[in-house]
């Protein structure tokens, strides 16, 4: 047999097996994390080998636990959840309102220090986030916002509005300025043109901005700590279920019933604007 | 994926200029226009990030130098008395240099499994199939969730009491015992071989791999649907086997990409502190330097210790990435 056969014929074998294996890491711990919200404590107590629940003990105590209020006896997500919805959606209301003009203008217009501002502003990201951490801290401290919301919707805006920037200006970049052009004969000044002609052809890329503001947002976890732990009142999901992982009380099937209530959203989103995302995430992805 | 997200994109491609049409003579009326208008444009954007971004930094400095602690906070302001005290005690302390070896350690190796799996999930995933586009997304699951319900399934399902690992690692693999992923310091050992770092950071090192190669593995299929089939068909024809197509066709192409990917990776993986926080809280020998940041800020209350360690933090990264970029960086500029 020669070496090409042979290769072929091993890689033919090996390729479906290596396929299935990342499939598997993957896929499984989030199956295990639906399963074991599922489940009861003491069953997986007494079989953690489990991999699937059994008839019969699937039940919703788990998310009902987790969802009901502190004052009745629960963990309170429901709080957290309106927490990080207004949060996440805030970011991005606000982040786009500051974003898409600047986006325009870095993309169409020339003026002195373009280029200068979009280095200053790719540049300041790749700074380590708890340096940035220390500062923004001692100042919220300082003005006593530091348990807010508010507080921390301003951080986040600062901190995605250079990305968002970066990701609209590409598209932008690959509209046609003679569009504009032809408006301008029109007689329309620049803003209209930015207004009805330009903003409306960037609408999918606003749209999947937009989801990809909200998922940073929503997923956020060092600021959320820094700034809120005092406040449980105030807490996100993520800090919720970061905070409440540590404690003993709290069983590890309730708490796998909230981090399905975290990861849902962002996974449903994901599927559905899938195709819009992969872009997005190449260009804006993360910081650790 | 945390918070701010640095555009993976911008080295990537060229920085993309796209010229304005140049204004002839007479429109110039106009370009006075669009530069008043664009400035109106930028300026919110401008204010945000310069108050809350570039200000903090330079604040960061200020506080380095000087004695600031949570509880004399208030009485602190810039004119304060400045001295090397902080830095000189951070550099000293104990454990500095430790945490400084575990970053780099965690940042390498992390770095290399991230890149390593994305390439192999994406020649893996290089010729079509029927679901092929489907298993695409689903790769991309871990670097999408939230990292808190990442790490903590993980946690949970490395437990030593309820985990589903130990429970097979003993009752399939024969373990004698339990192994306790997070928290032990125990030195980590593969096929009897011992890799001289712990169990936790060999845990954190893995749970980085499972979550960053999505990002590589999108990298690195992008660039290898851009190679163009003629390639690998004149190889074919040449009498390559697999493997020869791989190494002298394939991986040339995605030299370029995997530098730019090892950079950025590097980077965000030394920046880390959500992951190893919430998977060991920095303990059992994964204490890294952003953790201990952290532990200053907050559990100390010394602030200017904490920002003398995060400038140390950022000054050994970029002098890291500098070296990189100069000794590879040119050639492998165009990716």
């Amino acid at each position: 047999m020669s070496r090409d056969l042979v290769e072929r014929r091993l890689l033919a074998v090996l390729r479906p097996i290596i396929i299935v294996t990342l499939l598997v890491v993957t896929v499984f711990p989030f199956y295990y994390m639906v399963m074991l919200s599922f489940r009861p404590l003491d069953s997986v107590l007494q079989d953690p080998g489990a991999l699937w629940p059994s008839w019969g003990e699937i039940d919703l105590d788990t998310y009902k636990e987790v969802l009901t209020p502190t004052a009745d006896g629960g963990q309170g997500f429901l709080t957290f959840i309106k927490n990080s919805l207004l949060v996440a959606v805030g970011t991005v209301v606000l982040t786009l309102i500051v974003s898409i003009p600047g986006a325009y203008a870095v993309s169409r217009l020339e003026f002195f220090g373009r280029r200068q501002i979009g280095a200053l502003f790719l540049g300041v990201y790749f700074f380590p986030a708890i340096l940035l951490a220390i500062p923004l801290f001692v100042f919220f401290t300082r003005i006593g916002q530091r348990g807010t919301l508010t507080g921390l919707l301003v951080v986040y805006v600062a901190q995605v509005a250079a990305v968002s920037i970066y990701m609209l200006r590409n598209y932008f970049d690959t509209i046609p300025a003679s569009l504009e052009e032809a408006a301008a004969i029109d007689g329309c000044t620049r803003l209209r043109a930015m207004w009805h002609v330009s903003l409306p052809l960037a609408m999918p890329a606003i749209a999947s901005n937009a989801l990809f503001i909200f998922m940073i947002a929503w997923n956020e976890f060092l600021f959320a700590l820094l700034f809120l732990v005092e406040r449980r009142d105030n807490w996100t999901v993520s800090l919720g279920l970061s905070q409440l992982a540590g404690s003993i009380e709290v069983p590890t099937t309730v708490l796998m019933g909230g981090s399905v209530i975290l990861t849902l959203p962002i996974i449903v989103m994901f599927f559905l604007s899938e195709r819009w995302l992969a872009g997005g995430l190449t260009a804006g992805a993360e910081k650790g | 994926m945390s918070l701010s997200g640095p555009t993976a994109q911008a080295p990537l491609t060229e920085e993309r200029e796209s010229a304005p049409a140049q204004a002839p003579q007479g429109r110039s009326a106009r370009g006075r226009e669009d530069r008043r208008i664009g400035y109106l444009l930028i300026s919110p954007t401008f204010v945000i990030v310069a108050v809350m971004v570039v200000l903090p930094i330079l604040w960061t400095f200020s506080l380095a130098f000087q004695q600031v602690r949570l509880l004399n906070l208030r009485q602190t302001g810039i004119f304060g008395s400045y001295s090397f005290d902080n830095f000189v005690a951070v550099l000293t302390s104990p454990g500095f240099v430790d945490a400084l070896v575990t970053t780099l350690i965690y940042s390498v190796a992390g770095t290399a499994c991230a890149i390593g799996l994305g390439l192999i999930a994406a020649l893996a995933l290089r010729h079509p199939f029927r679901g092929r586009g489907l298993v695409r997304a689903a790769m991309l699951l871990p670097y999408v969730a939230p990292v808190v319900a990442a790490t903590f399934v993980w946690s949970t399902m490395l437990n030593p009491q309820f985990g589903l690992i130990n429970h097979y690692g003993t009752s399939l693999l024969g373990w004698s015992e339990p192994i306790a992923f997070l928290t032990s310091s125990e030195s980590a050992t593969i096929f009897g071989l011992d890799l001289h770092v712990s169990n936790a950071l060999f845990s954190v090192v893995l749970f980085e791999g499972w979550r960053s190669f999505p990002f590589a593995f999108l990298f690195l299929t992008a660039r290898m649907q851009a190679i163009p089939e003629t390639y690998a068909e004149a190889a074919v024809v040449d009498g390559a086997t697999p493997t020869q197509q791989f190494r002298y066709i394939i991986l040339p192409q995605l030299l370029p990409t995997i530098a730019v990917l090892t950079v950025l990776r590097f980077i965000w993986t030394f920046n880390n502190f959500d992951d190893i926080y919430l998977l060991t809280g920095g303990g059992a020998g994964t204490s890294v330097v952003t953790v201990r940041v952290y532990d200053y800020l907050i559990n100390r209350g010394d602030i200017g210790a904490a920002a003398a360690q995060a400038l140390i933090l950022a000054a050994i990264l970029a002098v890291l990435v500098g070296v990189y970029l100069k000794a590879f960086g040119r050639s492998e500029e165009v990716a």
